[in-house]
């Protein structure tokens, strides 16, 4: 059977906790961003993931532990940057991706060269989930999990309007920074494996299919919820099977689901 | 300090990055007022909303709130982002969460929170559009929705930021009532920031004009008295 063969394969047990968690966390964590039009912010982020992976190799650090400050930091600026009225935060972002990646290729061209390494960190590799990285997302999914069922009913309101929660009261700079820093570590956990070029989907897709489908909030974050998971271990089984990039095929997967949902509204519409 | 007092500026400048928008500023607002600002584009009456509200600290000056205000007992109705568009929420959630600023919300609304926001929907009378999606309701009913939410925070100051902004003129009349309506029967002050100046003048008793020289602040009758007013009544004709 050749389901059952795809898990007696450790390294796909380990892809498939740390994938399952880490989806859920960014599809959490991406329904905010996206309604809070924050989706590109995502993608910076992990530009900014891989320019950090390859210094890191480049010293000798290992790579979690140089990547993970670096890449908190760059959401914070972000953060900052969008909050901003004279600002172009758009720009900002596209200016801060870009800039990361070509340090990050200067960097692996004057060390290591264009290896397999290099390939991996911007398209993901199902074998790169070492036990560390599952117990890491572990750690951070269950993390994600408390403080968003903790803080949810002021998440909707600081996503939802940002000036009145700060008028009655709300410390909004407060969730706004932890928004950021869970992102912040959501992708860097996530970008081994589903590639600096990639993991941004994972963050806009679930939140889109369900805003497509659903009318409540609430709706909305069980729906982007289950639509991580569900792509997530459908892009795993059909990379196993046919032997694709796992990163690609799960995007792909996402991509399918928002055209359904799409499809759906607009019978819906009729 | 008398205990019907919601705010108090005394010579208060008002600005950003070192440069003033508004200075010399001297305003009491009382409970019950119905307060209307107006003024050109960019004379800073958003800016003044904002210090009320207390979300930018006055460059000089003082601005004394009432404890109330300070603990966030304070509805404000700002102008709409355009995110908020095509933003997936029923309108029940929206509406609760100006109940947030209560102590002791935790995983889940009380009772009485809920029960609260439904009798705010039912004042502004959106009861029957509760698990409508915001996003699908018609610029009157956000703006209806939105200050519901407002009426959940606060009960005695209600503070809207161009309330009118993209309602059709029966929309932007049905606003006027029912904030008149609050004003007079439940006693809520309420200070507006408004381009319409025609229809807002019929409700409000108090003006404050920001111009770029001159304040203006008294009653209505006086306003349209004095030099900035006439220039409006001038308009009109």
């Amino acid at each position: 059977m050749n389901l059952l063969q795809m898990f007696s394969y450790p390294f796909m047990q380990r892809a498939l906790i740390a994938g399952v968690l880490v989806s859920l966390c960014a599809a959490l964590l991406g329904v905010s961003l996206v309604l809070k039009r924050y989706s590109m912010i995502g993608d910076g982020l992990s530009h900014v993931s891989f320019g950090a992976l390859a210094v890191a190799v480049a010293l000798g650090i290992t790579p979690l532990y140089f990547s993970i400050p670096v890449v908190i930091l760059a959401a914070f600026w972000l953060l900052r940057m969008a909050g901003r009225p004279h600002w172009n935060s758009d720009a900002a972002v596209a200016a801060m991706s870009a800039s990361a990646l070509a340090l990050g290729i200067l960097v692996i061209s004057r060390t290591t060269g264009m290896t397999t390494d290099v390939d991996n960190y911007m398209f993901g590799s199902v074998l790169a989930m070492s036990p560390t990285d599952v117990g890491l997302s572990v750690a951070l999914c269950a993390a994600v999990l408390v403080l968003f069922l903790r803080y949810y009913h002021k998440l909707f309101a600081v996503t939802f309007d940002e000036s009145f929660s700060r008028a009655t009261g709300l410390r909004v700079d407060r969730y706004n920074t932890l928004l950021a820093i869970l992102t912040a570590l959501t992708i860097v956990l996530g970008m081994r494996m589903m590639g600096a070029m990639l993991i941004s989907s994972l963050v806009i897709f679930p939140a889109l299919t369900a805003m497509r489908l659903f009318n409540s909030f609430r709706g909305v974050v069980i729906c982007a919820a289950v639509t991580a998971v569900v792509c997530f271990c459908a892009g795993l089984t059909i990379s196993f099977a046919f032997s694709t990039p796992v990163g690609a095929t799960v995007v792909v997967a996402d991509l399918v689901l928002f055209l359904l949902s799409c499809a759906a509204s607009a019978l819906r519409r009729r | 300090m008398e205990r019907n007092e919601l705010i108090v500026c005394r010579d208060v400048s008002l600005g950003y990055e070192g440069q003033s928008v508004l200075t010399h500023l001297n305003l009491t607002i009382q409970a019950g007022d119905y307060l209307c600002v107006v003024g050109d584009n960019g004379s800073g009456k958003s800016t003044l909303l904002r210090g009320l509200l207390g979300l930018l600290a006055p460059q000089s000056g003082e601005i004394w709130r009432a404890e109330e205000l300070r603990r966030g007992a304070v509805g404000y109705l700002p102008q709409q982002t355009r995110a908020q568009r095509d933003f997936p929420a029923t309108v029940f959630e929206v509406v609760l969460s100006g109940c947030l600023n209560r102590p002791g919300t935790r995983f889940f609304y009380s009772a009485a929170q809920k029960s609260e926001a439904l009798m705010n929907m039912g004042k502004l009378g959106i009861l029957e559009l509760k698990d409508q999606c915001y996003r699908d309701l018609s610029g009157g009913q956000q703006q209806r929705v939105l200050l519901s939410r407002a009426l959940c925070a606060a009960s005695r100051l209600l503070i809207l930021d161009e309330p009118i902004t993209g309602l059709d003129p029966a929309a932007a009349q049905d606003l006027y009532k029912t904030l008149s309506y609050l004003n007079e029967k439940e006693g809520m002050a309420v200070v507006m920031v408004t381009h319409d100046l025609k229809s807002a003048l019929r409700g409000a008793r108090t003006v404050l004009h920001i111009g770029r020289s001159s304040l203006f602040s008294g009653t209505v009758a006086d306003y349209l008295a004095s030099p900035q007013g006439r220039r409006f009544r001038e308009a009109e004709q």
